[in-house]
């Protein structure tokens, strides 16, 4: 018996499917060259399914539908939020992009997008592991074909290759690990799992094997080491518009699947899953930090630097119960949600420049391309600038709080080992600040090579300028979002 | 919005709007903004002075509003008898570098301009703000404008110089930050840097944070070993940039000393004092040495601050009032020579474009108004009675004297060394016969660089002759913090 209440729960995604739907069909009709129609259309969906999930949010309500196949949260709303925000201004940045380049010869950039969207709603909704991986599926078929969008072009079909092998294995892992968990414990459910877990009944050693097959598929989904091979290659690889789409919103649909399955499913195996997530952090903040240091392309500069962001929002997610107390996990998960956040904002300013530069036929791809950018155009320069100190870290920009409240979150837990991460993080932080000041030094203190002034189409002004203001917004006035991350966390997990 | 607030945001505000200026087409408007914005920033200061209680160790001008909530993180900011004479100091020279800049900076205007107004707004910031965090905010933003202005106006190591800069004292900081979350974390949440005073610690921690600081103040100051980076740096900055970085960002470093390390954790810096005594006399003695054999004036003048600064460190950890004192005074002294020693070597370097001491000789036949002024400031830095100079170094001394004679001797002997490098710089570069055309072709300065090296002597031989004014400020405050830090916080629990 399918209730009303469940089906309120689904309408966003239902609407998103239907102008899913919709706007493949309409665009058959379209045809200027820029798509301005499907564009438009595409971004009105967007807000609206935005604007639906930011009242669901702020409505505070939890409701399970359809036997609890899926929830409505706040923190998943939130996440749909965000993420539905940051579809609609990448495919701002990507439009005239990839008009320039043929990309828009179909509508598919926006269908696939929107379809990507909605892969990553039910990833969040999921509260099975079958439907989660039914969204994880939608969202990554959706990105190797957006990936491949380029088809003439035989770097992006080597990047959409080598995506579709490697991130098909991981989905293998995934999966292979939920089999495990179904069979230890006998549901697909995670409330159930969560229960069978906790009584204590269940085959110990079957739960720790399908769990390290779980941590191997998100680590390959997050992109973390030692599952980062692919990051690099098909950040360089894809068409720059496509890099942010899958560098942006994609991040909150992963975060959210880890909560979900690490969190509200195998909470009772934290003890063994924050030993994994420790390893790959520390990994991650290795690699990301020294791997980046020789990068001559930007791009692959930028998946380095995800890589090492990555370890810092798994960071957050390693503080458990400590002597009785939730209040250090709810803290921690609240510290990372935050960072994710204000990684993908940041993450969207930046290639929000990289897509501007790189207009008139040519990518600007290299860091050498960057050279003199103060001198051409000191705005975007600014924005770059903004963009990179935030990401190392340097206050008063987003990217330090964000840092700053998963430190905290490892240190006010009093314990020693996770000080020591802590230390471990912020010398590793220091390494990844030398690469993002590279670029910021090839930008200002280098001449330029071609004395040509940066244009951009108007409505790409307003986002991108609207995108960097709220990174020095954010950061000088971080109380806001900070609360907003933590009650999230909180009336979901009921922490 | 207070005063302290208007002190603090009025450069930075300016500074924002400089940089939306863009290119370069309306360079004279915008140096007249700058110049507008320093002078008002700069005037600000003065009821802050005016307004000052003597006698009292308690905050003042006090503002404190709610920042971040969810950690309890305060715009909380105040000024006492420690960080009081920072703020007008700041002003001024900032006033002074604008100056300075008007006719040498010719191209990116605007963001040199308004790169000076927003780190001059922000060095306040650290100095008045009384929250961990807000202070750890300031303290690293400064970062920013410092880099873009040493990479972009710098000599032609200046990309080698400016990541130097900012690696080093990134690296230094982000331990320091770690300090400040773990005391948060002891306190049950608090950002508040007068309750962390109140906080009792063990001896572990303490020792532990007192490293953790040490390594972000200590590499600002700079002191021996870790001081490497400021010649370097120094001698790629531009003349603003050096003057500012002499002047003010060094003692951020030995202010935070003053605020966290020793009130913070007393018996830690009880048991280093012995350590942290060495290393500045190696600092004054050493690299006063060190500075002896130079033969680029930035680097001479550099390696001088290095030793001046030891003084300062040096004073700090005698623990009685003429050494904290005295130290302070050394501070704001040290302030206005070094900045004024860089503006005079910057005043030079735009005539004949060399920094070499070798290149000059008998710039007084030529410059006699600029040599008088610049022999003046030579005088200062060797600590001449009279001069601002002497006062800080004369009360160290007596304070290290009164701790243990043989100290105070070691330091007093510094002096000389101070003097003779000095001295001798100012025989090869301003006296003797004129070596080459190019000395021959100087032309002396103009009434805006009269104005500039005018105005930093006043203020040297002011304070030198009546330092009561910056004494009396400085009193209560000292005196409480001694007491404070007299008392060990191990019986506290």
């Amino acid at each position: 018996m399918i209730d009303q209440l469940s089906w309120i729960a689904i309408y966003p995604e239902i609407l998103l499917l239907v102008m899913a739907c919709v706007i493949a069909l309409w665009d058959l009709g379209v045809m200027s060259p820029r798509r301005g129609l499907t564009f438009a259309l595409t971004l009105v969906t967007l807000v609206v399914v935005a604007g639906m999930e930011m009242l669901y949010a702020t409505g505070e309500l939890s409701i399970y539908g359809f036997n609890g196949l899926v929830v409505s949260d706040p923190l998943g709303n939130w996440l749909k939020c965000f993420a539905a925000i940051a579809t609609a201004v990448t495919l701002v940045y990507a439009r005239p992009y990839s008009a320039d380049r043929g990309m828009l010869r179909g509508g598919e950039l926006f269908t696939l997008s929107l379809f990507a969207l909605l892969g990553m709603f039910v990833m969040i909704s999921g509260n099975n592991f079958l439907i989660i991986y039914l969204g994880l599926e939608l969202l990554t078929l959706s990105s190797y074909a957006l990936v491949a969008l380029r088809r003439d072009n035989g770097i992006a079909t080597e990047a959409a290759i080598k995506y579709f092998v490697l991130g098909a294995m991981a989905s293998g892992f995934l999966l292979y690990g939920m089999s495990m968990l179904y069979g230890a414990t006998g549901s697909l459910d995670l409330g159930n799992v969560f229960k069978a877990v906790s009584t204590g009944q269940v085959n110990h050693q079957v739960l720790i094997f399908g769990l390290v097959f779980v941590v191997s598929g998100l680590g390959f989904k997050l992109g973390v080491v030692p599952f980062h091979l692919w990051v690099p290659d098909v950040y360089q690889g894809a068409p720059t518009s496509v890099t942010l789409m899958l560098a942006g919103a994609p991040k909150f649909a992963a975060f959210a699947i880890v909560i979900r399955l690490l969190v509200e499913g195998l909470l009772p195996l934290a003890i063994d899953w924050q030993q994994m997530l420790t390893v790959l952090s520390v990994g991650s903040l290795l690699i990301g930090s020294l791997g980046g240091v020789m990068q001559k392309n930007v791009k692959r500069m930028l998946a380095y630097s995800t890589i090492s962001q990555m370890g810092f929002v798994l960071l957050g997610l390693i503080p458990g119960v400590v002597e009785g107390s939730t209040l250090p996990a709810a803290n921690g998960y609240s510290s990372a949600l935050f960072y994710v956040v204000t990684y993908v904002l940041t993450t969207l300013a930046t290639f929000g420049v990289l897509l501007v530069l790189a207009r008139d036929g040519f990518e600007s791809e290299e860091i050498s391309d960057l050279a003199g950018l103060n001198q051409r155009s000191p705005l975007y320069a600014g924005i770059l600038s903004l963009c990179l100190f935030s990401l190392a870290g340097i206050p008063p920009l987003v990217g330090f709080y964000a840092k700053l409240s998963v430190l905290q979150a490892l240190i006010t837990t009093g314990v020693n080992g996770y000080l020591a991460l802590a230390v471990y993080a912020v010398v590793m932080s220091l390494i990844g600040a030398f690469y993002y000041l590279r670029v910021v030094k090839v930008m200002y203190f280098d001449e330029p090579i071609t004395a040509s002034t940066v244009s951009a189409p108007k409505d790409v002004r307003v986002v991108l300028g609207v995108n960097a203001l709220l990174l020095l917004v954010v950061g000088l006035f971080p109380g806001g979002l900070m609360a907003l991350c933590a009650k999230a966390i909180v009336l979901t997990l009921g922490a | 919005m207070g005063l302290l607030s208007l002190a603090i945001w009025l450069p930075i505000a300016f500074g924002v709007v400089l940089l939306a200026f863009g290119r370069d087409a309306h360079a004279d408007a915008v140096r007249k903004i700058a110049f507008v914005g320093a002078l008002a920033s700069f005037l600000v200061t003065i009821p802050l002075y005016t307004g000052f209680h003597l006698g009292t160790a308690d905050m003042q001008f006090v503002e404190n509003f709610s920042w971040i909530e969810r950690f309890n993180v305060n715009y909380h900011i105040g000024l006492d008898g420690l960080s009081f004479w920072f703020v007008p100091l700041t002003a001024f020279i900032t006033l002074i570098v604008v100056i300075s800049a008007w006719e040498v900076i010719t191209e990116r205007v605007n963001q040199y301009m308004g790169a000076f107004l927003i780190l001059s707004g922000l060095m306040i910031g650290v100095f008045a703000a009384l929250d961990g965090m807000l202070f750890y905010v300031f303290f690293e933003a400064t970062l920013i404008p410092m880099y873009l202005i040493i990479g972009i106006w710098g000599g032609p190591n200046r990309i080698y110089a400016a990541f130097k800069f900012f690696l080093y004292t990134l690296l230094g900081s982000l331990l320091t930050l770690i300090a400040l979350i773990y005391l948060y974390s002891v306190s049950n949440g608090s950002f508040e840097i007068l309750e962390w005073h109140k906080l009792p610690l063990s001896m572990g921690e303490q020792t532990a944070l007192f490293f953790a600081f040490l390594a972000a103040f200590a590499v600002k100051v700079p002191m021996w070993p870790v001081h490497t980076w400021l010649p370097d740096v120094h001698v790629q900055a531009p003349t603003g940039g050096s003057a500012v970085l002499a002047a003010i960002m060094l003692k951020l470093g030995a202010y935070g000393f003053l605020r966290f390390s020793l009130p913070i954790a007393p018996d830690a810096a009880h048991a280093y004092a012995s350590l942290m005594i060495g290393l500045s006399l190696v600092a004054v003695i050493y690299v006063g040495l060190v500075a002896m054999v130079q033969t680029d004036m930035k680097k001479l003048v550099a390696y001088s601050s290095v030793a001046h600064m030891g003084f300062v460190t040096l004073g700090f950890f005698l623990f009685n009032d003429l050494g904290v004192e005295g130290g302070l005074v050394q501070m704001i002294a040290h302030g206005f020579v070094s900045g004024a020693m860089f503006l005079s070597i910057g005043v030079l370097y735009d005539r004949v474009h060399s920094r070499d001491i070798a290149a000059y000789g008998g710039v007084v036949n030529t410059m006699p108004k600029f040599a008088a002024l610049a022999v003046l400031f030579a005088m200062a830095n060797c600590g001449l009675p009279g001069t601002a100079g002497f006062v800080g170094e004369w009360m160290v001394i007596l304070g290290a004297v009164q701790a243990n004679f043989w100290l105070g001797f070691g330091a007093a002997t510094a002096l000389i060394f101070g003097a003779a490098y000095t001295l001798w710089m100012v025989k090869r570069v301003y006296f003797g016969p004129m070596t080459n055309d190019h000395v021959r072709e100087l032309s002396d300065i103009g009434l805006r660089e009269f104005m500039m090296l005018g105005l930093l002597a006043v203020a040297v031989l002011a304070m030198g002759i009546d330092p009561k004014p910056f004494t009396d400020v400085m009193d209560a405050s000292v005196t409480e913090l001694l007491k404070h830090v007299a008392v060990s916080k191990l019986s506290l629990n």
